[in-house]
């Protein structure tokens, strides 16, 4: 690997090559396409959190100007249920419940939400209006809205198959070990919480239109996905049963993801589907409220740790019980988020010796929850970093003291952990120390002087974070209980006269990697980066691919082309050494050129490509002509980003708002490709962070209403709730790519949520504050300033 | 059906809509001027702002036939004929001020008007407030703030060229 950092290759912060036409309106998301001929769909949704469906009568509706046609679940015959791409087994190995999630509910409804009918007709107002003329007759049924009354004995049941309401009851760990380390304890420190219900809320609603080609009987779905081939598998050979060569999966520019545009969603199989009915295109376009009610929401854990400790504040065991919310039904990755994504965290940068996680994922008539940036590690450090400040505070210790004792030291690595993930690279003494600094930790308490003569009270707080991303060795996550392999795929394709088409199974929607994946061209090819093109985003185009999520882009898939590069390289030697009449053994190639060795004739990276397609003189009878090579590239092992992050707030105490005043983030994510843009990950995730930790929270009501169904009712974080953030990078280098890399896009929220809560509290220390939960709103913490005031004498 | 005739990015169109039509609806839907977006149904994100007779509107919470008559300008109207980009396109360029790009042109739109109504020059804190009608999932608005803040100093002459995001 070359680490040269030229202008435009590893290193520079090259401008992006997308932005042009998203700053000019050319950007071409799934509701800016028009299909000729297309017609709207509209989704009549339950009203109802539970609810038998005695009958539907869409005959007044079918009646109305512009309707096309009507369908229920009952019409969807040989559709098969969406299917979920990940079992988890139960602790005596049976495997998890798995009831059907049907496109359109059949019998019941099971969350509010959940659709009930489409209407495909001429407009889109054409559809809404007669979905308003459907008659649905309910049968209302008792609703469980939260996992305390999903597991009550005697509760409603959501589904046949899945006694009690419970998903599965799974764990890790040796719990006789645990239970021992506990029995010889110095102190045990106990912590509940709750991690608060999140929206994603990309900006760009979900959308899908399905198109058939009844000439052909092709099959193409425009969809708002972070990962087309993915669901072109789990559509196609799982609920619509088309095979993949009449399937063309098309996720064009999308307009966010986080996460909530993995999964196959119901909408997807319904515009598919009715094109074929139809035979003629149909497009639906969620708005915002839909959005509410049917993207996987994040996060919902309920959480009880206990961290035993010895007398020097050593970690000596960590036990974790936790319930993960599910939802109504089993999205695509849910299962895995609150096990694999979660309890294996749970040693976080800590030497803590034996960990034992129990987790219990429930049924309840909400929205299904699955993977929102971070996935699992979000909770782990949340759950982690304030344990640790609770635990700090109980043994009377400074919180960045415990920390450094028990940080699993920079020359420990690999490291393995009890929780089976074996760390490769880190060094958080040095990622801590960097912040400490940038944030002049020593500096606070003057800072805390003087903004109490101001009347503020302010806070600062910590968190050292770990993560696993780079998603996933396959046989590793397949013996887990993973349904898919996680490798990636990459094409070079270098053109006959240099150019170069790189494509990619990963997908980009506001990552940037048509920007950073030509940089890593340039920078091993030497191609100008205005002569690399990035495809992504269509089965019909690139090979292959897994998609994008769990910060894989550029650790599993930037080694995919990097494979493919060394292929193109091997290649472009053989031809060099004959075209030069040299051995092959001799060329060195260096950034666009090979060279024989020790001479100065060489052929350029072009010379070469031309000559693989005019093959006149070329070496033919041991080589093709062409310059083009794929690559899969399957990780040997996660990759381990990690950092310190941390928070400085102001408290008003007559409103109790928080104001973030001070934002520090010292991340190790491996080598940095385009520093440009990984900062920009780190401010968008450290916004989320922020966002859970003090402004938003899904709620229901306890039949199961959405309180929160749009943008007026849940709180997303506006510019004024934000600060300006302070971002800086200190790299050790994974070990086990091609590239070094480790990812970027989930760090900030998985490091910052712990960061806020634990400022908030550390501001409120003088009113005995030991936990606050997210998100850390002014009337909680309004209440807990005055509970301690005197009553007025009226009340 | 209502007529609506108004000049869009210098083009004059008249067309037939609904009395329920939005105005962002007759842009995106009737003109294919896609590039201003709807993320949310309660005027809350501001992705669908563009300028009606120069003030920027969120074209959601407007009739098309509101628009009767009236100048509108969108995100495709705003660079030079020859492709110049407008300094704020510039900026939000430089600074790395969008990432999946949705909420850019409502937020462009809705800065531009910002600078202009403000030629004293704006701080950090009035940008923030400034922005309160526009949302962002992706960027923290950190280097929207900044790309807004370069922007207005070309804008109001103080400049003649954007200041580099590495200075």
């Amino acid at each position: 690997m070359n680490v040269v950092t030229p202008f435009e290759g590893i290193g520079a912060s090259v401008k992006r090559k997308e932005d042009l036409r998203f700053l000019s309106g050319r950007g071409q998301y799934t509701d800016d396409i028009a299909r000729p001929g297309q017609a709207y769909a509209y989704i009549l949704r339950s009203p109802h959190a539970h609810a038998r469906i005695r009958g539907i009568d869409a005959a007044a509706a079918k009646a109305m100007p512009g309707v096309v046609a009507i369908f229920t679940g009952a019409d969807m015959t040989g559709v098969g249920s969406l299917p979920c791409g990940w079992q988890i087994h139960n602790k005596d190995g049976s495997p998890m419940a798995e009831p059907p999630h049907p496109v359109i509910a059949v019998d019941k409804v099971r969350h509010v939400g959940d659709p009930v009918a489409v209407v495909v007709a001429e407009s889109k107002a054409q559809a809404k209006d007669a979905a308003e003329a459907i008659n649905v007759d309910y049968e209302v049924l008792p609703a469980v809205a939260t996992m305390e009354a999903a597991l009550a004995p005697g509760a409603p049941q959501i589904h046949e198959g899945a006694p009690g309401n419970l998903c599965y009851d799974w764990h890790i760990g040796d719990k006789a070990v645990n239970d021992a380390a506990f029995a010889n304890a110095y102190k045990v420190v106990k912590f509940e919480t709750t991690n608060n219900r999140l929206v994603p809320n990309a900006m760009e609603p979900r959308a899908a239109i399905g198109d058939f080609d009844p000439a052909t009987g092709e099959y193409t779905l425009y969809t708002t996905s972070q990962n087309p081939h993915v669901i072109r598998l789990l559509m196609g050979a799982f609920v619509l049963q088309i095979p993949e060569a009449k399937l063309r999966v098309v996720a064009p520019d999308v307009g966010g993801g986080f996460g909530s545009k993995i999964f196959h969603y119901a909408e997807e199989a319904i515009v598919t589907w009715a094109a074929g009915k139809l035979h003629r295109p149909v497009k639906w376009t969620a708005e915002r409220t839909e959005s509410f009610m049917s993207d996987a929401h994040g996060r919902d854990h309920v959480t009880t740790a206990e961290l035993a400790l010895d007398k020097d504040g050593k970690f000596l065991g960590l036990r974790v019980h936790t319930l993960a919310n599910m939802g109504a039904y089993l999205s695509t990755f849910a299962p895995s988020v609150p096990t694999y994504l979660y309890a294996t965290l749970l040693a976080g940068v800590y030497t803590t010796p034996t960990i034992y996680a129990e987790v219990k994922a429930v049924f309840t008539n909400t929205v299904p929850v699955d993977a929102y940036r971070g996935a699992g590690r979000p909770e782990a450090t949340y759950l982690l970093e304030r344990l640790v400040d609770v635990a700090a505070a109980e043994m009377g210790m400074d919180r960045v003291e415990i920390r450094r004792r028990n940080f699993i030291p920079a020359d420990a690595f690999p490291y393995q952990t009890p929780v089976a993930l074996q760390y490769d690279s880190g060094n958080y003494h040095a990622t801590l120390d960097q912040a400490l600094e940038v944030a002049d930790w020593k500096g606070f308490e003057a800072r805390r002087a003087e903004a109490r003569a101001r009347g503020k009270l302010r806070g600062i707080g910590i968190s050292t974070y770990l993560e696993a991303c780079g998603i996933a060795p396959s046989a590793v996550v397949g013996s887990l209980g993973a349904r898919a392999g996680l490798y990636e795929v990459g094409t070079i394709r270098v053109h006959p006269t240099g150019s170069v088409t790189v494509l990619t199974g990963a997908h980009s929607h506001g990552q940037g990697h048509e920007t950073t994946f030509a940089q890593l061209v340039a920078d091993r090819l030497g191609v100008p980066v205005a002569q690399v093109d990035v495809v992504h985003g269509d089965t019909a185009k690139v090979p292959f691919g897994m998609g994008t999520y769990g910060s894989r882009s550029l650790a599993v898939g930037g080694s995919a082309m990097f494979k493919a590069m060394d292929k193109i390289i091997a290649k472009g030697k053989k031809i060099a050494a004959h075209l030069m009449e040299a051995s092959v053994e001799d060329i060195e190639f260096d950034r666009g050129n090979f060279r024989v060795a020790g001479t100065d004739r060489s052929k350029s990276l072009a010379e070469i490509a031309l000559a693989a397609y005019v093959p006149h003189n070329y070496p033919i009878e041991e080589l093709e002509p062409g310059l083009e090579e794929t690559a899969f590239y399957d990780p040997k092992n996660f990759t381990y980003p990690g950092g310190c992050h941390i928070a400085e707030v102001e408290i008003d105490p007559e409103t109790g708002k928080v104001e973030m005043v001070n934002f520090t983030a010292v991340d190790d994510v491996g080598r940095v490709i385009n520093p440009m843009i990984v900062e920009g990950q780190v401010h968008g995730g450290i916004a989320q962070g922020i966002g859970q930790a003090l402004l938003e929270q899904a709620v229901y009501d306890e039949n199961g209403q959405l309180l929160s169904a749009s943008m007026m009712d849940y709180t997303m974080p506006r510019a004024d709730d934000l600060p300006s953030v302070g971002v800086a990078t200190h790299a050790t280098l994974c070990t086990h790519n091609p590239l070094g890399v480790k990812g970027c896009g989930e760090v900030g929220a998985i490091g910052s949520p712990p960061a806020v809560i634990n400022a908030v509290v550390d501001a409120l220390r003088d009113y005995g504050v030991r936990h606050i939960e997210m998100p850390a709103t002014p009337a909680k913490i309004w209440s807990i300033i005055n509970a301690g005031r005197p009553k007025m004498a009226a009340e | 059906m209502p007529q609506v005739t108004l000049t869009v990015n210098g083009k004059s169109h008249t067309v037939e809509v609904e009395g329920r039509t939005l105005l962002v609806e007759l842009l995106r839907e009737k003109l294919r001027l896609t590039g201003t977006h709807v993320g949310c149904d309660t005027s809350q994100c501001g992705a669908c702002v563009v300028h009606v007779n120069g003030d920027s509107v969120k074209s959601c919470t407007m009739l098309a036939v509101q628009a009767d008559g009236a100048e509108v300008t969108t995100i495709e109207g705003l660079a030079a004929p020859d492709g110049t980009l407008h300094p704020m396109q510039e900026a939000f360029r430089e600074y790395h001020a969008l990432q999946c790009g949705f909420c850019t042109p409502g937020m462009v739109m809705s800065a531009i008007d910002l600078v202009k109504k403000n030629p004293q020059g704006l701080s950090e804190k009035e940008i923030r407030e400034g922005l309160e009608g526009n949302l962002c999932r992706c960027t923290g608005y950190h280097n929207i703030v900044k790309a807004i803040a370069a922007a207005q100093e070309v804008m109001h002459g103080r400049r003649s060229e954007l200041a580099s995001a590495a200075e």
